[in-house]
This record gives C-alpha cells, sequence and structure tokens, in this order.
C-alpha cells in the first residue's frame, strides 16, 4: 500500500449529454508533483473541480490519508488542505496584496482585522518560499507574475498541504516560469504535494514526477516521467502521433502586402499612447510575428489595423490601397483577415448556429444572400464543406449552437472562416491560445499554409516556442514600441527573452523604417 | 411528405428545440401567478374566492371578442418592445411612441378630407409614422452619443403625452371641451368592424397579427435580421464582423417605435360598438400611456419572438377581460394587474426554474437508475459500472 494523500477513485460525473468524467481514478503521493495532461475538454478542469468541491461526482469517492471524505464546496476542500491556483485569477482588483491573502480568513481580535499578525505570517512566507509580492500594492498595479505569486500565497496562508495548479505557466514569460518551477519543486521538498494541470510537455518533462493523461473524459494511464517520453505522452493525450517539428519551407517574401506607417494608436486605460509610433512592412509569402508580453501595446495595434479601434496618427496601406479611413467591412472586403485575440468576445456569435458563424464576415455577399433575404441552402452547403474541410467537430454539425462547442473547434470554425474568404493579409492574435496540441498542431499548419500559399501572415503571440517555430521574421514589441527585429533562426529564446522585458534593444533598426 | 410529417409529430424534437423550452417555462410562470393571484383572492375574500377566480380564468371566453380587441394594442407595443430587445435595445419608451402614433392617426382622422377605405389606411400610415419618429430620437441618440436609450425613451414618454396632451387640447375640430374628450371620428377614418357582436374587435387585430409574422420573416429570414440579432447577441462580434450597429441602431428604433405607434392608431381608431358613428376617444388627462408599460409585460412573457408575443398578449388580454368581471365578486380589477406582475416576476426568473426543473428530472431518473443498479446487484465491479454508465449516457444522448 502506497503512501497517497489523496485519492479520487473512479469518479464519474456527468453533465446533460455528456460524461465528462468517466470512471476516472487519480492518486497523488505525499510530496510528489503530479501532472494532469489532456486536451481541452478531456476533463481536468471538471476533475479537479470535483476535487475542490465545485462540482460534485455522482459515482466514486475521494480519499483523503486512506480516509473517505465529503467535499461538498471550497470550504471542505480548503479545511482539508486542498488548494488551487486557478487559470484565471480569482483576486480583487482593488484590493492590495494582502487583503487579498487574507481574504475569507481575516485573523481578527472581536471583528476587528487584525492585519499585522497577518502581514508577518505573509512576509514570512514569501521570504522563505522565495515568492517576492509587495504586500501593499494593489493587485491593479502588479505584474501578472506578481499576481500569480499572490494566489499561491494564498494558498500557503491557509496551510494548505495539496497545491493545484491550473495552467499555470499561460501568462509567464520564460524566465519567470523556470522560477515557477523552482518554486514548485521547493513545495515538495516541504512535503507538500502538488497536481499540476497543463497541457505543456517541456514542462512536465522538466518538473512533474508522476503524470495522469486524460482523453476525452476517460483515464488513459498514469506513467512515471523519468520513464516516458514527449512523443509518448503526446501519443497518449492525443490518441496518435503528434509531429512536433513542423515542416517548413523557407519563406519566400515578396511584395509588400501590409505597410504601417508611424501608427499612434491611444490606450483604452490611460492617457497615454499605446502604441507608439509602430512602422513595418508584412510582405506577401511571410509569417511576420510581434512578439512581446501581454499589455506592451499588441492588442491596440491589432485593433488599429482591423479597425476595431480608431487611432491618431499613422498610414495603412494594404494591398497599394490606402485604407487609412477605411471600416471594417471595407477592411475586410480589400483582402484583410482577421483571428481575433478573443473567440468568445469578437470572433463568434456564441448564441448563433455553428452555420450562421461561419458566414458571418460574408453573409452579405450574393452567393449567400438575395434581396436581403438569407439563401438558407447556400449557408447550410457552405457550411458543411467548410467542416468537413476543416474537419470542425460539434454535437449538431451546422446547426450546433457554437456557444456548446469546445474551444478548439470553435477556433476551428473561425479559421474556418477567415481562410476560406478571399484574402491577402491573415492577422492572426495569439489563435492558438488555450488550445490543446492537436489543435495547436492543426492551426501552425494552416498558417503555414496559408504563407505558402503567398498570403502575408502578421501573427501576434505570446507563446515563444510558436513565436520561435512558425514566423520567419520577428519584431519585438516593448510598451508600445517595436524594439528589434530578429531572425528567429540566428536568434535564442533568451535573446528574445531580453528584447520582450526591454533589457535589450536596437536603436539602430528603428531609423531604417523612417523613411 | 409522410416522413415529414412524421417529423413534425416528433415530440422528442420538439422537446428539445428552443421554442419548446421558452414555452414551458412560461407556462410555469403563468401557473404560479395564478396561483399567487389565487391566494390574495383567499385572503382578500375567502368566501368569494373561487367564483372569482374562475372568473379570471374563464370570464374571458364570455367575451371573446373584446379579449381580441384589447389585445390588440398590447400586442403591437410587445412587438415592439420585443423587437429593440432581439438588438439588445431596451424600449421603455413604447408609451411615448404609442400617444405620438395615436395623436398623428387622430390628426389623419379628423383634418384629412378622404375617401372612404383610403381614409383608415391613411389614419393608420399616420400613426406608425409618429411612431417611427418618437422612436428614431432615442435611436439617434444612442448611435452618434451613445446615450442610454432607457434614459431618453422615458423622457420621450413625458414629452410624447404633454405634446399630445397640449395638441388635443388646442385643437377645435378633434377636442370636445365640454365633455373632455376627443370627439368621435369621421366614419371614413375608423377601422372596419369584424363585426363579432357586442365588441369592438376590428380589422386592426388582423393586421397586428400579419405584423407579427412579418416580424417574424424578418428577424429569421434576412441579412437585417441576422445582423439584429448578431448585434443583441454579441455586439463585439457583430462590430467585428463589420456590421453597421449605428446605421442598425437608428433602424431598429424606428421600426419599434413605428409598432408602438400602429398600437396607438389601432386603439384610437377603432369603432365602438352600441353607440351609432361612435368610435374610441382620448380623454387629455397627463396620464402615460399604460399600454406602452403592458407591451414589456407581453414582450417578456412572449419571449421577445413575435409568434410568441401574438399568444402573451392575447392571453393578458384574456385575463384582464377576467379580472374586470371579478368585480361582480366585489373584487377590485387591481387583482389583475397583482397577477400579471408575479407572472412577469417569473418569466424573468424563467432560466433559473428551468434549471430547477432539470436538475429535478435529473436527480429523479438518477434514482431510478440507482434502483436498476441494485436490483443488478451492488456496482462494484468495473464491468457493471460500465454498463451503468452507458445506460446513462444513451439517455444523456436522447436529452
Amino acid at each position: 500500500m502506497e503512501n497517497y494523500i489523496i485519492e479520487m477513485l473512479n469518479i464519474t460525473k456527468e453533465f446533460p449529454g455528456i460524461i465528462a468524467n468517466d470512471n476516472i481514478t487519480l492518486q497523488l503521493k505525499k510530496g510528489e508533483i503530479h501532472a494532469l495532461l489532456g486536451e481541452n475538454g478531456a476533463g481536468k478542469s471538471t476533475l479537479m473541480s470535483v476535487l475542490f468541491g465545485l462540482y460534485q461526482a455522482e459515482k466514486g469517492l475521494i480519499k483523503k490519508n486512506g480516509e473517505e471524505v465529503q467535499i461538498n464546496n471550497p470550504g471542505d476542500a480548503n479545511n482539508l488542505g486542498i488548494g488551487m491556483v486557478h487559470q484565471h485569477f480569482k483576486l480583487v482588483e482593488i484590493f492590495t496584496v494582502l487583503e487579498n491573502i487574507i481574504l475569507g480568513v481575516e485573523p481578527n481580535k472581536m471583528g476587528i482585522l487584525q492585519k499585522k499578525e497577518a502581514r508577518e505570517k505573509v512576509v514570512k512566507l514569501s521570504q522563505k518560499y522565495g515568492l517576492h509580492v509587495e504586500p501593499d500594492a494593489l493587485i491593479e498595479n502588479i505584474s501578472v507574475g506578481m499576481q500569480q505569486r499572490v494566489e499561491i500565497l494564498k494558498m500557503l496562508y491557509r496551510d494548505n498541504e495539496i497545491l493545484i495548479f491550473d495552467e499555470p505557466t499561460a501568462v509567464l514569460t520564460p524566465q519567470e516560469i523556470d522560477e515557477l518551477m523552482n518554486i514548485m519543486r521547493g513545495f515538495t521538498e516541504e512535503g507538500k504535494s502538488i497536481l499540476f494541470i497543463t497541457h505543456k510537455l517541456n514542462e512536465i518533462m522538466s518538473v512533474a514526477d508522476r503524470c495522469t493523461v486524460l482523453r476525452k473524459g476517460k483515464s488513459i494511464g498514469t506513467v512515471e516521467i523519468k520513464d516516458t517520453t514527449k512523443e509518448e505522452l503526446s501519443r497518449m493525450m492525443v490518441g496518435r502521433d503528434v509531429n512536433f517539428n513542423l515542416e517548413k519551407k523557407p519563406s519566400v517574401a515578396k511584395d509588400t502586402i501590409l505597410s504601417v506607417e508611424g501608427l499612434t494608436v491611444p490606450s483604452q486605460i490611460s492617457k497615454k499612447n499605446a502604441v507608439k509610433d509602430v512602422s513595418f512592412d508584412v510582405r506577401a509569402g511571410e509569417i511576420l510575428c510581434i512578439a512581446g508580453i501581454d499589455g506592451n501595446g499588441q492588442s491596440e495595434l491589432v485593433s488599429a489595423i482591423t479597425g476595431l479601434e480608431k487611432f491618431t496618427k499613422g498610414k495603412l496601406t494594404l494591398c497599394g490601397k490606402d485604407i487609412t479611413k477605411f471600416n471594417i467591412r471595407n477592411r475586410s472586403k480589400s483582402g484583410m483577415s482577421h483571428i481575433p485575440e478573443d473567440r468568445h468576445k469578437h470572433g463568434l456569435v456564441l448564441d448563433y448556429s455553428l452555420e450562421d458563424n461561419i458566414v458571418l464576415q460574408r453573409y452579405w455577399e450574393p452567393e449567400f444572400q438575395k434581396k436581403g433575404f438569407i439563401k438558407k441552402h447556400e449557408v447550410r452547403s457552405y457550411a458543411d464543406k467548410l467542416i468537413k474541410q476543416y474537419d470542425i467537430r460539434s454535437g449538431q454539425g451546422p446547426i450546433t449552437t457554437t456557444r456548446s462547442m469546445s474551444g478548439g473547434n470553435q477556433q476551428k470554425a473561425i479559421i474556418a472562416r477567415e481562410m476560406d474568404k478571399s484574402y491577402e493579409l491573415l492577422v492572426a492574435v495569439q489563435p492558438t491560445r488555450g488550445l490543446d496540441v492537436g489543435a495547436i498542431e492543426f492551426i501552425h499548419k494552416q498558417l503555414i499554409a496559408s504563407r505558402d500559399a503567398n498570403k502575408a501572415v502578421l501573427l501576434v503571440s505570446l507563446e515563444l516556442d510558436e513565436v520561435m517555430d512558425i514566423s520567419d521574421r520577428i519584431l519585438v514589441i516593448y510598451e508600445g514600441e517595436i524594439v528589434g527585429e530578429l531572425d528567429p533562426k540566428a536568434t535564442t529564446v533568451e535573446e528574445l527573452g531580453l528584447y520582450m522585458s526591454g533589457a535589450k534593444r536596437d536603436e539602430v533598426k528603428e531609423s531604417t523604417y523612417a523613411e | 411528405m409522410q416522413n415529414k410529417i412524421l417529423s413534425l409529430l416528433d415530440f422528442k424534437k420538439i422537446k428539445k428545440s428552443k421554442g419548446f423550452s421558452s414555452l414551458t417555462a412560461a407556462l410555469l410562470a403563468i401557473a404560479l401567478g395564478l396561483i399567487f393571484g389565487f391566494i390574495v383572492m383567499l385572503i382578500a375574500r375567502p368566501s368569494r374566492a373561487i367564483p372569482g377566480f374562475s372568473k379570471v380564468l374563464f370570464g374571458g371566453f364570455r367575451r371573446i371578442g373584446d379579449v381580441f380587441y384589447f389585445a390588440t394594442p398590447i400586442l403591437m407595443t410587445g412587438l415592439s418592445v420585443g423587437f429593440a430587445f432581439k438588438m439588445g435595445l431596451f424600449n421603455i419608451g413604447a408609451s411615448g411612441q404609442y400617444s405620438m402614433g395615436m395623436f398623428f392617426a387622430l390628426y389623419a382622422g379628423f383634418m384629412f378630407d378622404l375617401p372612404d377605405g383610403i381614409h383608415w389606411i391613411v389614419c393608420i400610415l399616420a400613426g406608425f409614422l409618429g411612431g417611427m419618429i418618437w422612436g428614431f430620437i432615442p435611436g439617434l441618440f444612442k448611435a452618434i452619443s451613445n446615450v442610454n436609450e432607457v434614459i431618453t425613451c422615458i423622457m420621450f414618454n413625458y414629452i410624447g403625452m404633454y405634446l399630445v396632451d397640449m395638441w388635443v387640447q388646442s385643437n377645435g375640430t378633434m377636442y370636445v371641451s365640454s365633455q373632455t374628450r376627443t370627439d368621435y371620428l369621421p366614419a371614413s377614418a375608423q377601422l372596419p368592424s369584424l363585426g363579432i357582436p357586442n365588441s369592438n374587435v376590428n380589422i386592426g387585430f388582423i393586421i397586428a397579427i400579419l405584423i407579427a409574422i412579418v416580424l417574424y420573416i424578418i428577424l429569421n429570414k434576412t441579412i437585417f435580421g441576422y445582423e439584429l440579432k448578431a448585434t443583441g447577441f454579441n455586439k463585439f462580434a457583430s462590430k467585428y464582423a463589420g456590421i453597421n450597429d449605428k446605421r442598425n441602431t437608428i433602424l431598429t428604433m424606428v421600426i419599434a417605435g413605428g409598432l408602438a405607434g400602429l398600437g396607438g392608431a389601432f386603439a384610437i381608431l377603432a369603432p365602438v360598438s352600441g353607440i351609432a358613428g361612435g368610435s374610441m376617444t382620448y380623454e387629455p388627462i397627463n396620464v402615460i400611456a399604460a399600454n406602452g408599460f403592458n407591451g414589456i409585460a407581453v414582450a417578456l412573457l412572449g419571449n421577445s419572438s413575435p409568434i410568441g408575443i401574438i399568444f402573451s398578449a392575447i392571453f393578458i388580454s384574456h385575463i384582464q377581460r377576467g379580472g374586470t368581471l371579478t368585480a361582480l365578486n366585489g373584487f377590485k380589477p387591481e387583482i389583475i394587474d397583482i397577477v400579471i406582475a408575479v407572472i412577469i416576476y417569473f418569466t424573468a426568473f424563467s432560466l433559473l426554474m428551468k434549471t430547477a426543473l432539470g436538475n429535478f428530472i435529473n436527480s429523479h431518473r438518477r434514482r431510478k437508475n440507482r434502483v436498476e443498479d441494485e436490483n443488478i446487484g451492488a456496482p462494484t465491479s468495473d464491468d457493471e459500472v460500465v454498463v451503468a454508465n452507458q445506460e446513462v449516457r444513451s439517455e444523456g444522448e436522447e436529452a
């Protein structure tokens, strides 16, 4: 009998029409880092929500130290020493770091808050584990990395010994990821146990002891990391071989498709400019990547190019046409396709059916309407064609409500829509965010196929692997300015990281753009 | 062909459809509202509660013509509110648009001298125009400078009502100051009656239903409807798709205003049975038209769907007629306003109730499964758990 601190035995959790967890068993040893790997929709989050008391399983039981326990709400989980860092942080923006950490377990004497005690404990914890935070800073003013450290301190403050990390590295720079991995190792030395939800194989290989793989709600198996390989894990996760090395011909960049000159975009949240006098060209047959840490002006830059937001200064030329004053519809007609950053906010009308979303950029074309009436039949057959061509999976085919589809398939629908219309420039903003290996592979292939079809691709990405793997040219954006132009073949992730954090910049490059 | 009929009769398919689930939610809300009304009646006058309540339920059937007649204006204002709501706009200004439409119709009725058969049509169109103008202005403000339409609409309810009262009182042709009301309209301006005895029901009701059907087609078959609903569901995505939301906002408010205006026109152009040459009259007493607000209730109960609104308008009119009859049992007709209020309240909770009902059915089903499991024997071995899971899955697929 091994020493398991938490056992989830034969867990079955069912939602109307779908079994999210089908007889899953997960056993966590004391002091180990146990990775939970699976594609989106594989049931990872559901399983963790069952453990954290957000859902109750229909079948199966949870044991702690060999004894059966009931977890009916997060409070129960907390009492059992289970803590969770959610993918989207649950912090009160206008509270200080300290206030957020003690929220819910405020130390008090007769109802009067004892902040001093709390502060001592927090400072002690942060020193012990190397989790640097500023206790009195407001959450809205600190970096995402520090916000994550606050979330971790929240768990430690509650003396949790089982720590769940839900996709913790999605928002971090390479340097921060290394730091987090070290902190996690430090926890296990203290005897704490970690459940680490991720779909990044590199991280699992570097930090985890064991890994349980889920696929379509079923447990595929639990493996020792030292006995396995990245390839094997991905095969278990996706159910087939995944090609990590993208086959890519060298780019043959041709004519300039999009030319951006002196673009200045005001910020939505402050009085400063989010994008400052940025100029660059995107040419046919190349993937130009804008790399940078989130919040350095990428979103504003793209909004200005695609027409979602107005900009104060600058000129945009698409295929030789001045589109500075064009509205969104006319930019689209002039040959711009846009895979937006937020597929739920901008990319899809979630309450519309899949077919209605597929024609979202084209419903007004004569192919799909006659005198203002939608040609339902043509829409249906067009949707069927794209669903087949791009392998978009959904419950009821073209009439599925988009909201009920998985993230990967929603993204596929957007990509199908944007790449099947006639276009010269494809603007793709974080096209693989939150997607699983299979979907990422598919999207990367599509982007490269688009480049090989002699289209211009402007990619904005926060994922360094993605930047390095698929781009032909990298522009690094820092605080609204382009600080460097790099060749992915001649640079390293570390160098890229230095540019992204503002530690390094090329002054020379900018002058070449100024004409 | 036979297959088509069969598929229409396929109950499971109907059960799955969105329309069905909003229908069940509305029916549930109605049932709860009526129960609540009954309880209030029991408390107020226990001995007469049962005859009174049966009048609420069935009284309307005795005056079916009146039910349709009174349903007409609230059907129009309901369509107005529901149509705007599809685009995510809350047209609380249906009252003002209704008053405007009524005044324009009155003006055309008294001041234009037109032949029979054309005059009333012109009056209706004038009402449509009046409502459109009153919907256009809040729409314009919303589109140009993003002024919340709720605020402008409420202000325009007052502006519209006072303007109409002022115009009516200052017009010697339409206003009879000795009776503090408008005069009877010339016969050529009155809507043709449908000839149901002892009721005022007229062709307006038929036109209103036709308009509802046209709106249904616009919403579901045209690219304008597609754009409008897309904006209502997700204005960011519709902006991203290049939909001109400013133009659509104005257009939607103009149409919504026009619909409410038609409601006003249908109400005032109705002939009154029993009085030779009599028609409906308007008393300028500085009160905002209640039919505009009733339209909000109608639209909510009808889930903003034009077809649903036809039925909800008739239903609300039905219990209102029944409610006035409860006076025979010594109840105040306001009792019915309570019932309607409770129904609307529960309709707003419909989503919550749908989930609650779903959970109840599911847990019932699960209990049934468990009993079956026990019949087989305790589900200890993995095989049996798998079997049970498969059963659950097949049921899940059906649901």
